[in-house]
């Protein structure tokens, strides 16, 4: 067994991404922000995708957000392909698979936490039983039903980025894309914020990329994906041990295939450490308004 | 140990149970995005405010002048009008050549004749001056047109010979105050028998009505001559045999029907004379300025949520959704400047009901300015829609 599929065993691709190519502009004003992307996101785990600015990570983060259309290559989600979707189509596709977490949060100011909540399933027009309680679920998933009625104005950066976080949740995404996810926060409620997208993350049938420049996410990452000059410069899941992972430039031309570089071993084998210590860092992290379990 | 790990919230609601149905939010986040920026709001609803009463207003005395100018014609019961040949309107009387009763009821067809004289005399009012009034004589007893509306005295008191009706609301310019009093009319000396509330006419002079005799008489009009003859028909007649009928015994004269009469005085009025028209421009004006405030309100307040519009659509809200959201914004502006544009309206007018002006509200005008009210909010919307359907989704990631 090679160590893609060792890695991967019983894991779902949610995403698919091949020979992604983007190019804004055209003649002397051309840019060309990925060169060749090639990249898998699998059910169950937390990819971080990092990298310097103008490497990429955003317009990357918005083609397989379905938001942008790449120049070429092809892009698949949750079994959709983007091929030929127009705006309305691509949208479509958002409503019924992608969820998003924003680095300025971009809640509705007008609207309580439980209202953006059911906000955004009034978008995805999903119809669900008991909206307001449906709401409250996914604030209670974050910790925030006691905040659902509270302003985004008189929440914590925290906070908010909580409520994102339930609003992505509401929908039941197969795919959640974080932007930043912890660049506006401190220390604490970055962690907090990243023990939440971790545990997300655990659902066999969501996968989770967050991109971002802070290296205190590192710990609850299940994999990591360096990006530099829009191209793929690793893709590497931590160490066993739950030391810091090791940025491996083995990249080849293009950064195509780098995943089929990449890889410790069985990802249930190597996380086992790295989560028991996320979980203890993630309950410090909500100020103790989580209860976790544990199933032997 | 397996790590099945879960969160849980220290309150942790009840899951849900029963059928699952649609979250409804737009209209929710029109309304807040509406009532957010108070400033905003407000200006836009009196733009609207501003419209619906200049429109109303407008349209109002629109209505208000036809039904002066064919307040007689509306009162007057008939089929057919014999008129002399040109006349303009009900008011631009002259005498017919005489004995037009006695052609119209040997007519075959015919049930009935009426006889009305009209015409302008000279008012003199009793401390002096003079002003110019339209006398109206008609049979008091077996005519249908009678005046109505009174308010002092009788119909029976305008029997006494030399007795009069005038209008109060044209006290002032016929120089009386109450009825019982007197005035001169073509030098001849006559009595208010009675006065009625409401008669207004569109060109200003007061009718003054009086029996179809002393008409006659005040008009120098010989006992034969009237101005018009109106013509009832018997119930099986066919309406167009009788007018041919009646055009080829009567020459020089014009057979109008009731409705021919009507439209020829109002349009004369308020087409010819271009009174209308400036009505209706008023009108027209007003919704302009309507659909510039409200676009100009709407397209900013769009601007103001902005980035807003772009996180609903990069969350996956079809273009449609947005501009439902726009559009429940200007449906919810259209409907409060609706409200207080009535309100404000319906007090104008009240507080006009005793002067010159006839302003009227029907509810026929009621629902054509809530129909104008709505869709001037709508047009209004399209710039605020153009502007929204540019918006880039990935600049999210960028804010």
């Amino acid at each position: 067994m090679n160590e893609k599929a060792q890695d991967n065993a019983g894991r779902k691709t949610l995403l698919q991404a091949k020979g992604i190519v983007k190019v804004f502009g055209s003649g002397a004003g051309e840019v060309k922000p990925l060169k060749g992307i090639d990249v898998q996101l699998y059910s169950g785990e937390l990819t971080l995708l990092m990298g310097p600015s103008g490497s990429g990570k955003t317009t990357l983060l918005s083609i397989l957000g379905c938001i942008l259309s790449p120049t070429e290559g092809h892009l698949e989600v949750a079994g959709n392909s983007t091929e030929g979707l127009d705006a309305e189509g691509l949208a479509n596709l958002r409503r019924r698979h992608v969820g998003f977490v924003f680095q300025g949060y971009n809640l509705f100011p007008t609207m309580t936490a439980s209202e953006n909540v059911m906000l955004a399933l009034d978008v995805r027009a999903k119809p669900v039983v008991d909206p307001p309680t449906h709401a409250l679920n996914a604030l209670a998933a974050v910790g925030l039903a006691h905040r659902a009625k509270a302003f985004p104005a008189k929440l914590s950066g925290g906070e908010k980025q909580r409520v994102a976080l339930a609003r992505a949740l509401a929908g039941a995404p197969s795919v959640i894309l974080a932007d930043e996810p912890t660049a506006a926060l401190d220390a604490e409620n970055g962690r907090a914020v990243m023990a939440l997208l971790s545990e997300v993350a655990k659902d066999p049938n969501r996968a989770v990329l967050a991109v971002t420049h802070d290296h205190r996410t590192l710990p609850y990452a299940d994999r990591i994906i360096r990006i530099e000059d829009g191209r793929i410069h690793s893709d590497e899941r931590p160490k066993k041990d739950g030391s810091p992972p090791t940025y491996a430039s083995h990249a080849g031309e293009g950064g195509h295939e780098s995943h089929a570089h990449a890889g410790p071993a069985s990802h249930a084998s190597h996380s086992e450490p790295a989560k028991a210590n996320r979980t203890t860092t993630s309950e410090k992290a909500l100020g103790g308004r989580y209860r976790i379990r544990r199933h032997a | 140990m397996q790590a099945n790990v879960d969160t849980m919230p220290p309150r942790a609601a009840k899951a849900p149970e029963g059928k699952p149905k649609t979250v409804k939010m737009a209209a929710k986040l029109a309304y807040r995005n509406l009532f957010h920026d108070r400033l905003s709001l407000v200006v836009t609803l009196t733009g609207i405010v501003f419209s619906v009463v200049l429109v109303a207003v407008q349209c109002g005395l629109y209505i208000g002048s036809e039904r002066m100018i064919a307040a007689m014609l509306d009162e007057s019961k008939g089929d057919l009008w014999v008129v002399p040949l040109g006349t303009k309107s009900f008011d631009d009387p002259s005498l017919l050549i005489g004995h037009e009763k006695y052609a119209v009821l040997s007519t075959p067809g015919v049930a009935d004749a009426e006889e009305l004289v009209v015409g302008f005399a000279a008012w003199r009012k009793p401390k002096g001056g003079t002003t110019a009034v339209l006398l109206v004589g008609s049979d008091h007893e077996n005519g249908t047109l009678k005046p109505w509306n009174i308010v002092q005295g009788s119909l029976a008191d305008l029997d006494a010979p030399f007795s009069v009706a005038v209008d109060d609301t044209y006290f002032a310019d016929l120089g009386v105050e109450k009825n019982g009093e007197t005035a001169e009319i073509n030098n001849t000396r006559v009595k208010i028998g009675a006065v009625t509330h409401g008669i207004r006419s569109f060109t200003t002079l007061p009718y003054v009505f009086t029996s179809l005799k002393q008409a006659r008489m005040l008009l120098d009009a010989a006992g034969n001559q009237a101005s018009y003859t109106l013509v009832r028909m018997q119930p099986d007649a066919d309406k167009e045999a009788v007018r041919a009928d009646l055009s080829a015994r009567l020459q020089d004269r014009e057979i109008l029907s009731q409705s021919e009469f009507r439209n020829r005085s109002v349009d004369y009025w308020l087409f010819q004379t271009g009174a209308g028209s400036a009505l209706i421009a008023g009108a027209a004006l007003g919704m302009i300025v309507g659909v510039v405030i409200v676009a100009q309100t709407l397209y900013s307040s769009t601007k103001d949520h902005l980035n807003e519009f772009a996180t609903l659509r990069a969350l996956g809200a079809s273009a449609g959704y947005i501009h439902k959201v726009i559009l429940i914004q200007a449906l919810l502006s259209a409907l409060l400047g609706y409200s207080v544009g009535m309100i404000l309206s319906l007090i104008v007018i009240w507080a006009s009901k005793d002067t010159n002006l006839l302003i009227v509200m029907t509810p026929g005008l009621a629902v054509l300015l809530f129909a104008l009210t709505i869709g001037m909010c709508v047009i209004a919307a399209i710039s605020a829609i153009f502007k929204v359907t540019r918006i880039d989704p990935a600049g999210v990631f960028s804010r």
